[in-house]
């Protein structure tokens, strides 16, 4: 059985968005990695970059930098 | 064999494609319609091709690049939808059907269309933009060069009219794509169409459309987008807005490698050699006895293609004598370019259409010059007699 902690999830409009920002997380050595997207923020289907809070504020600080457009951004315990 | 259709699809492709859709038959899943490695990966090779795609066709965002099955689907998903009753048309005679029918299509809705008229080379006269202008004119849907004459359209004059009038600037790129250098945003495109199986050197069923940013397209195929599942209506983001269904994967990772080749080889450089055959292809036959060319052999661009006939032969017997006597293969018929063909003439005749390659020699050329030759002198001395 897997511990809960607390992740940031990204989601995104698109897989191509979802797939711009894995390459840019992977090219800027930030962590995480792609998941189908949470009961808790949509139903459905769809991916999601599921990070470590530390992994996001590193994404933050280089968001002029971004080459996809993120739905939402929310903090989960999964 | 000796293989001259390469405006109907490249046969020779870089050996790298085949290995790519080999690898690609064993290992890719759906992309986008899960989160284990097998549909990943097959999201990141499809992610990886749109941005080759992006930086071959000078698009700035490589989510406003959309795959298709082909050009025909390219063109049908944005030109069904694009107008409203009312709206009027420019296009020209020298277009494929895939270009023709959705505009007669869209006819049938209210849509107006005029159909610029060619010289007897083939080309159109840029004047008659501005002459067929209205007030309810909104958009150019334009070949950037003719599948039949090769003849290429000088995009950027098109695009100078187009932006002056506020006018949506479509492009049919089948034949140009990955043969002659496009850049939408320097041009000012807004819609471009493109086949992924001919100059791209990809797998057939592979295709797409480049919208500029800004233009919201409206899909005419809608389904399964592995996003927004309980949405009654398509996600209408680029690229999922046009890419309903599954995508074909497999043959994409095909245009991937072939991206490859094209971006590390330079699309001029290919150019230059196509062109370099095309044009000893006409040296060799242009003054043939009986041999009558179709287009303008005079223009500094030109696509690698000559359509010619031969007195009255059918085009369907000349492109069979081609194939059985000397194993070339070449298209013969109507091109699917019905306007062009009745323009010239040549609606029973059809004509027989030399189209060169990246993989093309010299030596197939002189070859195929020899043919004409024989095959011209025959006709020549039966006629005479």
């Amino acid at each position: 059985m897997r511990l809960k902690r607390l992740y940031m999830i990204i989601t995104f409009a698109t897989t191509t968005e979802a797939m711009a920002a894995e390459k840019f997380c992977l090219e800027h050595d930030i962590g995480g990695r792609l998941i189908p997207v949470p009961q808790e923020i949509s139903a459905g289907c769809g991916l999601a970059w599921r990070m470590l809070p530390e992994d996001f504020a590193l994404l933050e600080r280089q968001r002029s930098q971004w080459s996809f457009a993120v739905e939402e951004c929310r903090e989960i315990m999964m | 064999m000796i293989y001259f259709d390469n405006a109907a699809t490249t046969l020779q492709k870089p050996p790298a494609v085949a290995e790519a859709v080999l690898e690609a038959l064993q290992s890719l899943g759906n992309a986008g319609r899960g989160a284990h490695e097998p549909t990943l990966k097959a999201a990141r090779v499809i992610y990886d091709t749109r941005v080759k795609l992006a930086k071959l066709l000078g698009a700035a965002d490589p989510s406003r690049i959309a795959f298709t099955c082909n050009a025909t689907e390219a063109l049908n998903s944005v030109l069904q939808r694009l107008f409203a009753p009312g709206d009027h048309v420019l296009t020209t005679v020298c277009e494929h059907n895939s270009v023709l029918r959705p505009l007669y299509l869209a006819k049938t809705n209210g849509v107006e269309v005029t159909h610029l008229q060619a010289d007897a080379l083939g080309r159109i006269d840029y004047a008659d933009l501005e002459k067929n202008l209205r007030p309810q004119t909104k958009a150019v849907v334009i070949t950037h060069a003719s599948n039949l004459t090769g003849n290429v359209t000088d995009l950027d004059l098109v695009a100078d009219f187009t932006h002056q009038h506020g006018l949506l600037l479509v492009v049919d790129a089948s034949q140009t794509a990955g043969c002659l250098p496009v850049d939408v945003t320097k041009t000012g495109i807004d819609i471009l169409c493109f086949t992924g199986h001919k100059g791209l050197m990809g797998p057939q069923g592979t295709g797409g459309v480049y919208v500029r940013p800004g233009l919201a397209p409206r899909p005419f195929k809608v389904g399964g987008s592995g996003v927004h599942s309980f949405l009654t209506t398509h996600p209408d983001k680029m690229p999922t807005a046009l890419e309903a269904g599954t995508l074909n994967g497999h043959g994409i990772a095909g245009l991937n490698a072939a991206l490859d080749f094209l971006l590390a080889t330079g699309v001029e450089k290919i150019h230059a050699h196509e062109e370099m055959l095309m044009r000893r292809f006409v040296q060799g036959v242009q003054a043939l006895p009986e041999v009558k060319l179709y287009g303008d052999y005079q223009a500094a661009e030109r696509a690698a293609i000559v359509s010619l006939n031969i007195g009255t032969l059918d085009s369907g017997a000349v492109s069979d004598i081609l194939w059985e006597d000397y194993q070339i293969c070449v298209r013969a018929g109507a091109h699917c370019a019905p306007l062009l063909h009745r323009h010239f003439g040549t609606e029973q005749q059809g004509a027989v259409r030399f189209s060169f390659g990246c993989f093309n020699t010299a030596a197939e050329v002189d070859a195929a010059v020899t043919a004409v030759r024989e095959i011209a002198l025959q006709y020549a001395q039966e006629n005479r007699d």
